[in-house]
């Protein structure tokens, strides 16, 4: 009954999101566009997160690897050959480097957006996991990893376009990135995009070795007592978290049409644990939910009262942190919890009859 | 102006880079220690104390006007760490990485109350009249080198308030309720020790620290909304080389950082010594991911 629910929730989402053109206004459907690309980040980040209990505060990072090697695409696309980037001759670069131009196939920058993320992520959390370092120091070295990657990309305006970052885009394979009907095929390749993450998700969760994430979550190390190498799931986990940051970065940056640091550091990174947390850290549905609604909610305050923004986002990442840690997917359980709590007189309610093991560590 | 003063000035600076970074990752190592949390909001306790030496020195005149500034902004983000210690993270024991979002949640809030307050421009301190100059050094082989007495005192603060902590936590009865609950928790708890109050005052003290290295940082560079935020990453990295909750290991590790930062920058730019550093503590936890000094023991922690 309620896997038939839950089915029937997830389908209902997908038909509302495929038939978003036709009863969305143009700006609104860019919102939206924008927004999915965002939740396949945080699909990434709740296997990361929910599942294996990772926290990631530079998921910025990925996004950013992604967004920036499909913008040194599209960026020597419009090039003339001989040509070199504006921002370049600005910088006093008198040729381009040889890495920049490795992206001029779209073959190999598509290959990039995905393996560039993937290796960065992946080498992180080998050198770091390996020596058994983990929980809240992983948080702080990827934050400060966030820190590190936005204030180099600010310093090396020669390769990187600096604080302004990279814009001015034209073509895609031919075709023009203003044009709207490139517009609303993007917006179904990205919704397409996000099915296909979420079923993935969906598939991982069900195989072994997304329980034995859930169980490096709840106990690390007894899964290492039983002989499973916890850091070599938790870096695989982690490298597929990294992989669809940088899908969600490249397809935003298609959306939007701008790469800079401002958007790859150590806030946008935490916005993006937001959006999970309040969707529901270990829920895919959920997270999805609860990026369109962080990412729609930040869109309507920012523009009706630009100074509220930030409090209201503190407020939010406290109340739901302590009072609500499943985010929205955890109100139907909350409500059962409610409800058996009223019922007191009922013996071993379901809520303390639960083994311990069950219960969030992180 | 000679190699030799070239260095020394460096590592001066380095040395005054890491005083502040010491005052701000003590409180920090201490409540990671005792509490295993770490307070986002550690950085904004910073700003705080930077602002309340700017209001104090408006108010108040003469020539001891900083140092009741020193004594307010510790006071007042003393205080503020005690609420935020009753209102938040007493509610999230035992789940770290829980404290660590919804006080980063405390963070936002607290850095636009301030943008709110102040304005999102710089407020400047004015370094009282005998802290202003320096030490030049005119002859010999350190010909050249000038050290200001800013710095200089911020260096003596630092040193003071490690040594009076480390009397603090050695010598008095709440610093040996520190120690036990640091030891075992559960054990202290059940020989009477009020755990529920040393981790207030604790975590209080460490953001009062944090508030005098604010007061400090206000002498040298102005106080913006987000200068806590700043600092605090690379007090962040100081915790994790210092090792858990060790007061030493800190200051080691702070020097390091420090030292490290400031000699990178003579050779590259800002950005890509915040770079090579990261690098660096990935590199340094490959050999001691517990830290330069952590305790041996045999518990199992899920950390």
């Amino acid at each position: 009954m309620k896997k038939w629910l839950h089915l029937a929730l997830d389908l209902a989402l997908l038909a509302a999101l495929l038939a978003a053109p036709l009863y969305l206004s143009a700006y609104h459907l860019s919102l939206l566009g924008r927004f999915l690309a965002m939740a396949i980040l945080s699909l990434g980040l709740c296997l990361v997160w929910g599942w294996s209990g990772v926290l990631s505060l530079g998921q910025g990072v990925f996004w950013g690897l992604g967004a920036y090697v499909l913008a040194m695409h599209l960026k020597l696309a419009g090039l003339q050959p001989g040509d070199m980037p504006d921002f370049m001759m600005w910088s006093g670069l008198d040729h381009m480097p040889a890495w920049w131009t490795l992206f001029r196939h779209s073959a190999v920058a598509f290959a990039g957006v995905l393996i560039v993320p993937t290796l960065a992520a992946a080498g992180l959390a080998w050198l770091v996991f390996n020596r058994r370092v983990s929980g809240v120091y992983f948080a702080l070295i990827t934050q400060a990893l966030a820190l590190a990657f936005a204030t180099l990309l600010i310093s090396e305006q020669g390769y990187t376009g600096g604080f302004n970052g990279l814009t001015d885009f034209t073509t895609l394979l031919g075709h023009y990135i203003v044009d709207p009907s490139f517009q609303r095929a993007l917006y179904w390749i990205t919704v397409g995009v996000l099915a296909v993450s979420f079923l993935f998700c969906r598939w991982i969760a069900k195989t072994n070795f997304g329980k034995i994430l859930l169980a490096i979550r709840d106990g690390e190390s007894r899964i290492r007592f039983l002989g499973y190498n916890a850091a070599g799931y938790k870096m695989i986990a982690f490298a597929i978290g990294g992989a669809f940051a940088g899908v969600s970065g490249a397809l935003y940056l298609l959306h939007v049409g701008v790469i800079s640091p401002a958007m790859v550091g150590v806030v946008p990174s935490i916005e993006m644990v937001v959006a999970v947390a309040v969707g529901g850290r270990s829920s895919f549905t959920g997270v999805i939910l609860g990026t369109l609604l962080v990412n729609f909610g930040k869109d309507w305050i920012s523009s009706a009262m630009p100074e509220m923004w930030q409090l209201v986002i503190g407020l939010l990442f406290i109340l739901v942190v302590t009072l609500l840690p499943k985010g929205l997917a955890g109100i139907p359980e909350l409500r059962q919890q409610l409800a058996a709590r009223f019922k007191r007189r009922a013996p071993a309610s379901g809520v303390d009859a639960k083994p311990l093991a069950m219960t969030q560590e992180n | 102006m000679g190699h030799l003063a070239v260095l020394t000035g460096q590592i001066f600076n380095g040395i005054s880079v890491g005083s502040i970074l010491l005052l701000t990752a003590l409180g920090l190592a201490l409540s990671f220690g005792l509490m295993n949390v770490i307070n986002m909001a550690h950085g904004e306790m910073l700003m705080v104390g930077g602002y309340v030496a700017y209001l104090t020195c408006k108010l108040v005149h003469g020539p001891a006007a900083f140092l009741v500034a020193l004594l307010f902004s510790f006071l007042v983000s003393a205080v503020l760490g005690g609420l935020l210690e009753v209102t938040v993270i007493r509610w999230l024991y035992g789940r770290p990485l829980d404290t660590l979002l919804a006080t980063w949640g405390v963070s936002l809030i607290l850095q636009q109350g301030a943008r709110s307050l102040f304005g999102a421009i710089g407020v400047d301190v004015v370094a009282p009249h005998w802290l202003g100059g320096s030490i030049a050094i005119n002859h010999g082989p350190l010909a050249g080198l000038t050290l200001p007495w800013v710095r200089i005192f911020i260096i003596v603060l630092t040193v003071v308030t490690f040594a009076a902590l480390l009397v603090f936590i050695a010598r008095t009865r709440w610093g040996l309720f520190l120690r036990a609950v640091h030891q075992d928790r559960e054990m202290a708890q059940a020989l009477g020790v009020n755990t529920k109050w040393v981790d207030l005052l604790v975590f209080a003290a460490g953001t009062g620290v944090a508030g005098l290295a604010g007061a400090a940082l206000a002498l040298i560079s102005p106080v913006t909304p987000t200068v806590g935020q700043s600092y605090v990453v690379y007090a962040f990295l100081v915790v994790i080389v210092g090792g858990l909750g060790s007061l030493l290991g800190t200051a080691i590790a702070a020097l390091m950082v420090g030292l490290v930062s400031s000699s990178v920058q003579m050779f590259t730019s800002v950005s890509l010594s915040d770079v090579f550093l990261l690098v660096l503590v990935i590199v340094f936890i490959q050999f001691r991911p517990r830290g330069i000094i952590f305790q041996r023991s045999r518990v199992m922690k899920e950390a």
